[in-house]
């Protein structure tokens, strides 16, 4: 997460060309990367467009995914930027651990986490089996299971995202700021939010399509009911054997969300300070 | 018992679910199979049962058998008793979905025989010709509805799960477990609320064992393989529905004799017994 040095390299090819047979390696990697792409275009039932959208399945997976990871973005921002804060600007025993312990998600299985999140917010769970006897609530098979399963895998990109771009933001300007008398509060929000907002975008982007296209953690935790869990990922998967059409149109609706972030994202590395 | 299964498309239709008699107990199950395959044998005299006793010791070399995954754990003990009979064999399994084993099979897979968890994809590989002779349905499978252990709700049957306080969890739709629940409920005219449609049957019935759900629907085998994670509770047979499993010798298998020998012992009284230890119904 480098976007802020930028200025350093001009976007343009200076300096030696690399040799040609990367060129052809590079070109075909690019292949086994877009291809599978190509063929979903390709296999998207464009005709019936219209027909498959408002498909009530289809229209519940896509309601259902867009409020879900929304959700899950803003609980992100609310208690992964603080925890960024943490990282980036404290010092304690055993930080590298419990750093590794907060990004631990984005390399997990995430049918793992999902079975993690069982055990704990689960009816027989750590925290869900009290919560569930002192107020009758539970969580496995809500929408609210949805929001904590992807809350949980998608948080650490907002988190090492935003903690990378605390440490590029120029401290002396937080100290210039300290002498000149204004609080922490003042400072984190006048100084510190105003030069972390590429990073911060950037987070919020990446993490809110990594919740876009949750599957395993969702599946396993919050179950599969259409109109309540059934998320876009999870319809794609159950249509494909009942109606492969709108699998694809799926697809292609969640494909099209991911390249959009992904090119805007593209834009800030390049053209940000 | 050993009801034949022509290879054609034509013959391929479903046993009657509604049929009485089929028991749901495993005990009764048990002797049950072996008084089916000793009727089966005095009445008529099938000749993959007679044949039991001329193959054991007689075949030897490699015998590859294309069984569904639910069969994973009652073929382990089939098997070891078949290579008891026949020292010189060795058994090798390729477990999947049947649809897996169906389309691998067909595009040319060595393989001696095949098990499927349904009529229609023996059907599929029937159709394309790759049967040496004629399907057999060897065993069924019964659903059962599972509970969490010691029925700690006091489930009794499909009507308690109408009950809206109840956490219930069903096997998605699309797959063939999903279907034959929705089935059973329909017979039993039982109108349901699940908080789940799981992927498949296994995941269900996690669902169950794990105690986020109170119940499910599965099959019968499932219970048994779980271990005493989950209790069963039966489904009167008036609402059952059975899925059929057939079984048959391929067309291009390398080893025949191996197959035929063993397709005779799945359908031999010892078959039975073992199939039925672990869960499974008499066809």
């Amino acid at each position: 997460m480098s976007e802020t040095t930028a200025p350093t390299t001009s976007g343009t090819a200076a300096g030696v060309a690399p040799p040609r047979s990367a060129v052809v390696l590079g070109l075909l990697g690019l292949t086994v990367l877009v291809l599978p792409l190509l063929g979903l275009t390709v296999r998207t039932p464009w005709g019936r467009f219209g027909a498959l959208v408002t498909d009530p399945v289809v229209l519940q997976a896509l309601r259902l995914s867009v409020v879900s990871s929304l959700a899950a973005l803003a609980v992100s921002v609310v208690l992964g930027v603080p925890l960024a804060l943490v990282f980036a600007r404290y010092d304690f025993p055993g930080k590298p651990f419990v750093r590794a312990l907060a990004v631990l998600p984005m390399v997990l299985p995430p049918v793992v986490g999902g079975v993690g999140l069982l055990a704990a917010f689960g009816r027989r769970g750590l925290v869900g089996r009290p919560l569930a006897e002192a107020t009758g609530i539970t969580l496995p098979f809500t929408p609210v299971a949805v929001v904590i399963a992807a809350t949980f895998v998608a948080m650490p990109f907002l988190i090492v995202t935003v903690e990378s771009g605390l440490r590029m933001v120029d401290r002396r300007l937080e100290d210039a700021a300290a002498t000149l008398g204004a609080d922490r509060w003042t400072i984190l929000r006048r100084v510190v939010l105003p030069a972390l907002w590429p990073s911060l975008a950037a987070g919020m982007a990446l993490c809110w399509a990594r919740a876009l296209g949750e599957f395993g953690a969702t599946i396993t935790f919050a179950g599969n009911m259409p109109g309540r869990t059934q998320t876009m990922p999870l319809a794609v998967y159950l249509e494909l054997e009942r109606n492969p059409e709108a699998a694809y149109l799926i697809s292609f609706i969640l494909l099209a969300v991911s390249v959009a972030v992904l090119v805007a994202l593209r834009d800030r590395f390049l053209h940000t300070t | 018992m050993s009801r034949a299964v022509p290879p054609t498309a034509r013959g391929l239709t479903p046993l009657d679910p509604r049929r009485g008699g089929v028991r749901t107990d495993g005990r009764v199950r048990g002797w049950l199979a072996g008084i089916a395959v000793a009727v089966a044998v005095a009445a008529c005299g099938s000749a993959e049962v007679e044949g039991d006793g001329e193959a054991a010791g007689e075949v030897s070399g490699e015998l590859i058998v294309f069984a569904t995954a639910s069969l994973t754990d009652a073929f382990d003990g089939l098997s070891e008793a078949f290579v008891d009979a026949n020292p010189d064999v060795e058994v090798v399994f390729n477990h999947a979905g049947s649809q897996t084993l169906a389309s691998q099979i067909n595009e040319g897979a060595p393989a001696d025989v095949f098990a499927s968890a349904n009529l229609a994809q023996m059907e599929v590989v029937a159709g394309a010709g790759n049967l040496a002779g004629e399907a057999e349905v060897f065993t069924a499978n019964l659903l059962e509805i599972a509970v969490e252990p010691g029925n700690p709700l006091g489930i009794g049957g499909l009507e308690d799960l109408a009950d809206p306080d109840l956490v219930l969890v069903l096997p998605a739709e699309e797959v063939p477990a999903g279907q034959y629940a929705r089935e059973a409920l329909e017979a039993a005219g039982v109108g349901v609320t699940p908080a789940s449609l799981e992927r498949d049957v296994r995941a269900a019935l996690s669902k169950v064992e794990l105690g986020e759900a109170d119940a499910s629907i599965v099959y019968a085998s499932d219970i048994v393989a779980s271990d005493g994670r989950a209790d069963g509770v039966a489904i009167p047979a008036e609402h059952n529905v059975v899925a059929s499993y057939p079984i048959a010798v391929l067309g291009d298998a390398p080893n025949p004799a191996a197959g035929e020998a063993f397709v005779a012992f799945v359908l031999s009284g010892t078959g039975q017994d073992i199939l039925a230890a672990h869960g499974f119904a008499t066809p």
